[in-house]
C-alpha cells in the first residue's frame, strides 16, 4: 500500500513537468543570484551559512506544497481509500527522496557557480543526507497542518521555521566541521547522533499525530 | 481548603522578595550580588516550563478525548506560559548585562532556544487565529502544540548540555549543585520556585474561569 502511494506521488510529479522543472530553475536561479551578489568573496563560515539558507528555503518551498493539492475532493478520496499512517509515511518517504535528490543538485551547482570549500567531503555528504531527510520529515507534517489551516503559504513558513531551528543549528555546526576539514576522529559524533534522533523522533511523532489531522 | 496554593504562592513570593534581598549570599567572582537574581530569574522560567507542560497535557487530552474544554485549557496555559517568558527574558537580559557585559548574546544556546520557543508559541497562537471551525482548530493546534513542545525541549534541554554555554550547569553536568548555591540560598530558591509555579497555576485557573463564563454567555 505504501509502495503504491509512493509510486502515485512520483507519477504525479513527473507527469507535471512544470513543477519539477520549476524547482530546478528556482534552485539554480537562487544560486546564480547569490554567486553574482558575492562574486566569489566568501569565507568559509559565510559559505556554510549561505548554503544552508538556500537549502532551507528550497525545502520549505518544495515540501510546503506536498499537501496543498490534497484538499477538497482529493482529500475525501484519500480518506476513503487509504489509512492515515500509510499516507503520512508514503508522503514523508517521497519528500525525503525528492529532497535528497534536490539537495545534492543544489550542492553540485553551489560548488560549480560559487566554489567548493568542503574539505571533508564524506562528512559533508553524511550531514547533507541526514539534513535533507530531517527537513523533509518535519516539513511533511507541517505541510499537513498548514493545508488544514486554509493552506496559505505564510502559515507554512511561520509554523515550520521555529521547529526547524534545532535541526538547522546542529546541521550548521557539523557542516562547519566538514568545511573546515576536521579529521574523522575529531568529529562531534554526538551531534550526528542528535540528527539521527531528530529524524526518528519526527517520523514517530508524524506517525502518532497525523491520524488526528486526517478527519475533516 | 482548595485555595491553599494561592495563599502559599503569595507567602512564598513575598518571602523571597524580601528575604532574597536581605539574606547573606556567597561572594563569587563576576556574579557578586547579582547572584540574588537566581531567586527571580530561574523560578520564572520554571513557571513557564510548568505552564507549557500543562498545555502539552491538555493538548494530548484534546486529541484523545476530542473535547473542546481541554483545547481552551491548553490555549490558556500556553498564554500564561508565554506571559511568563517575558519577565524571564527581561530579568535574564538585565543579569546578562551585569555579568557577561551584554544584553543579548548569540553564543549561548539557551538564549537562542528561548527565542525560538517564543517564536514557536507565537506560531501556535497565529495558527489558532487562522482556523475558524472550533473542532478543527482544537485538533490542528493540539497536533502542532505536541510537536512544537518536543522540538522546544530538544532545543532548551538537550542542545545546551552538549555545547559550551555561559549558563551554569551546562557544557557537561546539568546538576543543580553547579549553581554554586549554599544552604542559605536553597532556603530561598526552593520556596521561590514553588511560589512562582503556584502563581502561574493561579493565573491559569483564573483564565479558565473567564473562558468558561464567556462560553456560557455565548451559548
Amino acid at each position: 500500500m505504501i509502495l503504491s502511494l509512493i509510486k502515485k506521488e512520483f507519477l504525479l510529479e513527473f507527469r507535471q513537468k512544470s513543477t519539477i522543472g520549476g524547482v530546478l530553475v528556482y534552485v539554480i536561479g537562487t544560486i546564480f543570484v547569490s554567486a553574482l551578489c558575492f562574486k566569489g568573496r566568501l569565507d568559509k563560515p559565510t559559505w556554510n551559512a549561505l548554503f544552508w539558507v538556500i537549502t532551507l528555503y528550497t525545502s520549505v518551498t518544495i515540501s510546503g506544497k506536498s499537501f496543498l493539492k490534497e484538499t477538497g475532493g482529493q482529500a475525501l478520496y484519500n480518506y476513503l481509500h487509504y489509512s492515515p499512517t500509510h499516507f503520512i509515511i508514503s508522503k514523508t518517504i517521497y519528500n525525503m527522496v525528492f529532497m535528497l535528490a534536490l539537495s545534492f543538485i543544489t550542492f553540485f551547482f553551489y560548488a560549480f557557480f560559487i566554489k567548493n570549500e568542503v574539505e571533508n567531503l564524506g562528512l559533508f555528504l553524511v550531514v547533507l543526507t541526514l539534513a535533507s531527510t530531517g527537513l523533509a520529515a518535519i516539513l511533511s507534517l507541517m505541510s499537513a497542518i498548514a493545508s488544514k489551516a486554509n493552506g496559505n503559504f505564510a502559515i507554512m513558513s511561520i509554523l515550520s521555521f521555529p521547529v526547524l531551528m534545532p535541526l538547522i543549528l546542529v546541521v550548521i555546526r557539523i557542516s562547519k566541521q566538514a568545511v573546515d576539514g576536521i579529521e574523522w576522529a575529531g568529529v562531534g559524533f554526538n551531534f550526528i547522533g542528535i540528527l539521527v534522533a531528530l529524524n526518528v523522533l519526527t517520523i514517530a511523532l508524524s506517525f502518532l499525530l497525523f491520524p488526528y489531522l486526517w478527519r475533516d | 481548603m482548595k485555595n491553599w496554593y494561592k495563599i502559599l504562592s503569595v507567602i512564598f513570593i513575598l518571602y523571597t522578595l524580601v528575604w532574597g534581598l536581605l539574606n547573606p549570599v556567597p561572594r563569587l567572582d563576576i556574579l557578586n550580588e547579582t547572584i540574588r537574581n537566581v531567586y527571580y530569574h530561574v523560578p520564572i522560567w520554571f513557571a513557564m516550563l510548568f505552564m507549557m507542560t500543562v498545555s502539552l497535557i491538555q493538548s494530548i487530552l484534546t486529541l484523545t478525548k476530542n473535547n473542546l474544554q481541554h483545547d481552551t485549557k491548553a490555549y490558556n496555559a500556553a498564554l500564561v506560559g508565554f506571559f511568563f517568558s517575558l519577565p524571564g527574558l527581561t530579568t535574564g537580559s538585565i543579569w546578562a548585562k551585569y555579568t557577561w557585559g551584554t544584553w543579548w548574546t548569540f553564543q549561548d544556546p539557551k538564549l537562542n532556544g528561548v527565542a525560538i520557543s517564543i517564536l514557536i508559541y507565537l506560531a501556535y497562537f497565529i495558527l489558532r487565529y487562522s482556523v475558524d471551525d472550533e473542532m478543527k482548530r482544537a485538533r490542528i493546534s493540539a497536533v502542532y502544540n505536541v510537536f512544537a513542545f518536543v522540538m522546544m525541549n530538544v532545543f532548551i534541554m538537550i542542545l545546551p548540555r552538549l555545547t559550551d554555554s555561559l549558563h551554569p550547569g551546562n557544557g557537561g553536568n546539568p546538576a543543580f549543585a553547579q549553581y554554586d548555591m549554599d544552604n542559605n540560598m536553597r532556603m530561598i530558591f526552593y520556596p521561590a520556585v514553588l511560589g512562582w509555579v503556584f502563581f502561574s497555576f493561579w493565573l491559569y485557573s483564573i483564565k479558565n474561569r473567564i473562558s468558561f463564563i464567556k462560553n456560557k454567555l455565548n451559548d
